[in-house]
């Protein structure tokens, strides 16, 4: 009888615990975010670090491997593979951010008029952001086939050229070649987000404009883009992250070929670790990207700190 | 939305349609076109018999004289490709869930029980969304590998969570930070514990926010490749877009028929889940970028 009546005792008294515990906000808190922090701890944090080790080991696929310090580096500083894919990447992303960036804005504006089934046109636009980048990077593929390409089908028809073009086969051809599917891919995406910051632009301020005689040209160069300045930032920092980071494009339609002309840091990253069994070399090159990464996210964050602050907002 | 369009083009209607037609339908129809055109090369390939598809004498490439199901038929007969599409379903929809739900609990802690150090966790959370899956890949494969995952969807499936739990989060806070405050007071003093104020109160409220998110994670991980590419090696536990560019190329054969026919039939389902859900899917991709 004693026993049982202790034992009650003790489950009030940790009830109580439990229901305080419940009512702390820190605990609960805790409680809360224990399934999102597991799993990133565990599969985002853990490889980030573990990618640094990786990096500075000799690891090949189904083998520990042992600490070698910047070797990796020191090998790869020397390596014409590696740097021709550093340059490909910057070509790559430099080149299409910027067509992105133009035809997404140029793209935002028209989308912005009055038009005629407006949200359906919205809704095609951003069809090739939907589709698989894989499956749609098929159909580029076989677009620029060398001998069934509709591209120079449509040009030797036209009279334009007299041989079928060689899309894939010569280096700077392959290189326009992804650039112009990533293109494809990114400019839905641009447009979109933008057009969404262009309709939160007061309507007042281009009134305002109109009355004191703007020309189109004043009325862009002075309130379109001054109010769009903090949404282009960070729209086009996912633009460049995700165009410097780009994997799928790349392998599907050329493998980083001819002769490596079209390898980026990541596929040449996939080639060496996983196809190749270098594990430390592959993660070697990716880190490698990661202070060009870094870089990308500092300057839109400092750039939209200053447009905040010039909307007299707080810094 | 539509009556801010409205205002904003206000005196649009003196404009001519001729002027109107080159300053905007013109451009606009031209960058449709291109955005368009291999969608309809896909459809076109895809059910173009073989005799017109590499003969571009005697058949016009734009258009299919004798269209065929065969390509489709090889593909779901010939192939693991149902088996493929089966895993992309269960890898989409898991990893979906797991992910919703984790961000669910994780944005109502920091957004309303503001835990001690929740602004931090915050924006962890959301420099986390900035680290591109191909910089963790490598490493990853180590861990999948060392934790006995390796070729299964399970690998897929707790993968994935990476990159949709801090992007659903950092959607969900937003929406959370919307719902007012008085509502979740009031239910207090009621007696409502925090479990049932978010199930009862809050989730109702952010529906929307919800379903934006969830839609858009499906999409993610349905398109997902690099992850799939580098964890899966056996033919049956491929994705579609892995299976695709893995399995249908048989040396220097490709079977351009069948792989249009796989890009074609892979891409309907995430076009028709959009095309139910366009709103909520352009509110998740914009919102994300807003914050």
């Amino acid at each position: 009888m004693a026993v049982m009546a202790e034992s009650a005792v003790a489950q009030v008294k940790r009830s109580s615990l439990w229901t305080r515990a419940f009512e702390s906000r820190n605990f609960l808190g805790a409680m809360f975010m224990v399934p999102a922090i597991a799993i990133l701890i565990l599969f985002l944090a853990y490889p980030l670090a573990l990618g640094f080790w990786l990096g500075m080991t000799d690891t090949k696929i189904g083998g520990a491997g042992r600490y070698i310090g910047f070797q990796n580096f020191v090998s790869l500083s020397k390596d014409s593979v590696f740097w021709l894919s550093v340059f490909n990447t910057i070509f790559y992303t430099v080149a299409a951010s910027a067509v992105k960036f133009a035809i997404g804005l140029y793209l935002a504006l028209l989308l912005n008029e009055r038009l005629p089934f407006k949200s359906m046109v919205r809704a095609i636009v951003l069809l090739p952001f939907v589709v698989p980048t894989v499956l749609s990077a098929i159909a580029f593929w076989w677009i620029y086939d060398s001998q069934f390409s509709i591209i120079s089908w449509v040009l030797i028809k036209a009279g334009l050229i007299t041989r079928y073009i060689d899309f894939l086969g010569d280096p700077w051809n392959a290189r326009w070649s992804v650039v112009a599917a990533n293109i494809w891919r990114g400019v839905p995406f641009v447009a979109i987000t933008l057009l969404a910051g262009l309709q939160t632009i007061s309507p007042s301020l281009y009134e305002a404009a109109n009355l004191d005689g703007a020309t189109n040209l004043q009325r862009f160069r002075h309130i379109t883009l001054p109010m769009l300045s903090p949404i282009i930032a960070v729209v086009m920092t996912f633009s460049v992250l995700m165009t410097f980071t780009d994997f799928q494009l790349i392998y599907t339609i050329t493998r980083g070929g001819p002769i490596n002309s079209t390898h980026l840091m990541a596929t040449l990253s996939f080639q060496r670790a996983i196809t190749g069994g270098n594990l430390g070399e592959g993660a070697a090159i990716s880190n490698a990207m990661i202070p060009f990464l870094v870089a990308a996210i500092l300057l839109s964050f400092f750039g939209l700190q200053r447009s905040r602050w010039q909307q007299g907002g707080r810094d | 939305m539509t009556t801010a369009d409205d205002q904003s083009v206000g005196m649009d209607y003196l404009e001519s349609f001729p002027r109107k037609f080159f300053r905007v339908y013109l451009p606009l129809g031209l960058i449709i076109f291109f955005l368009l055109f291999p969608f309809y090369w896909m459809a076109v390939a895809t059910f173009k018999p073989d005799a017109e598809m590499y003969d571009y004498e005697k058949y016009n490439p734009f258009w299919i004289v004798h269209p065929t199901l065969e390509h489709i038929k090889k593909l779901f007969f010939d192939t693991d490709y149902p088996l493929w599409m089966w895993n992309t379903v269960i890898v989409s929809v898991s990893s979906t869930f797991i992910s919703l739900f984790a961000s669910v609990c994780a944005a109502y802690a920091i957004e309303r029980l503001r835990y001690k150090g929740s602004r931090y966790v915050g924006l962890a959370i959301f420099l986390g969304y900035l680290v591109p899956p191909s910089i963790l890949f490598i490493p990853l494969a180590a861990i999948v590998f060392q934790l006995g995952l390796f070729d299964g969807n399970l690998a897929l499936i707790l993968t994935y969570p990476t990159f949709l739990i801090p992007f659903c989060t950092w959607l969900l806070m937003g929406y959370f930070r919307t719902i007012p405050y008085e509502l979740e007071e009031c239910a207090l003093i009621d007696g409502a514990t925090r479990l049932q104020i978010l199930m009862k109160i809050t989730l109702p409220l952010s529906l929307p926010g919800v379903i934006s998110a969830g839609i858009f994670a499906f999409t993610l991980s349905w398109n997902e490749f690099i992850y799939a590419l580098t964890f899966i090696s056996s033919s049956e536990n491929k994705t579609i877009p892995v299976g695709a560019i893995t399995e249908l190329v048989n040396g220097d054969v490709y079977h351009w028929g069948a792989l249009m026919a796989a890009a074609l039939t892979g891409s309907v389902p995430v076009v028709i889940l959009y095309s139910f859900f366009v709103e909520y899917y352009v509110s998740a991709m914009t919102g994300a970028v807003k914050e």
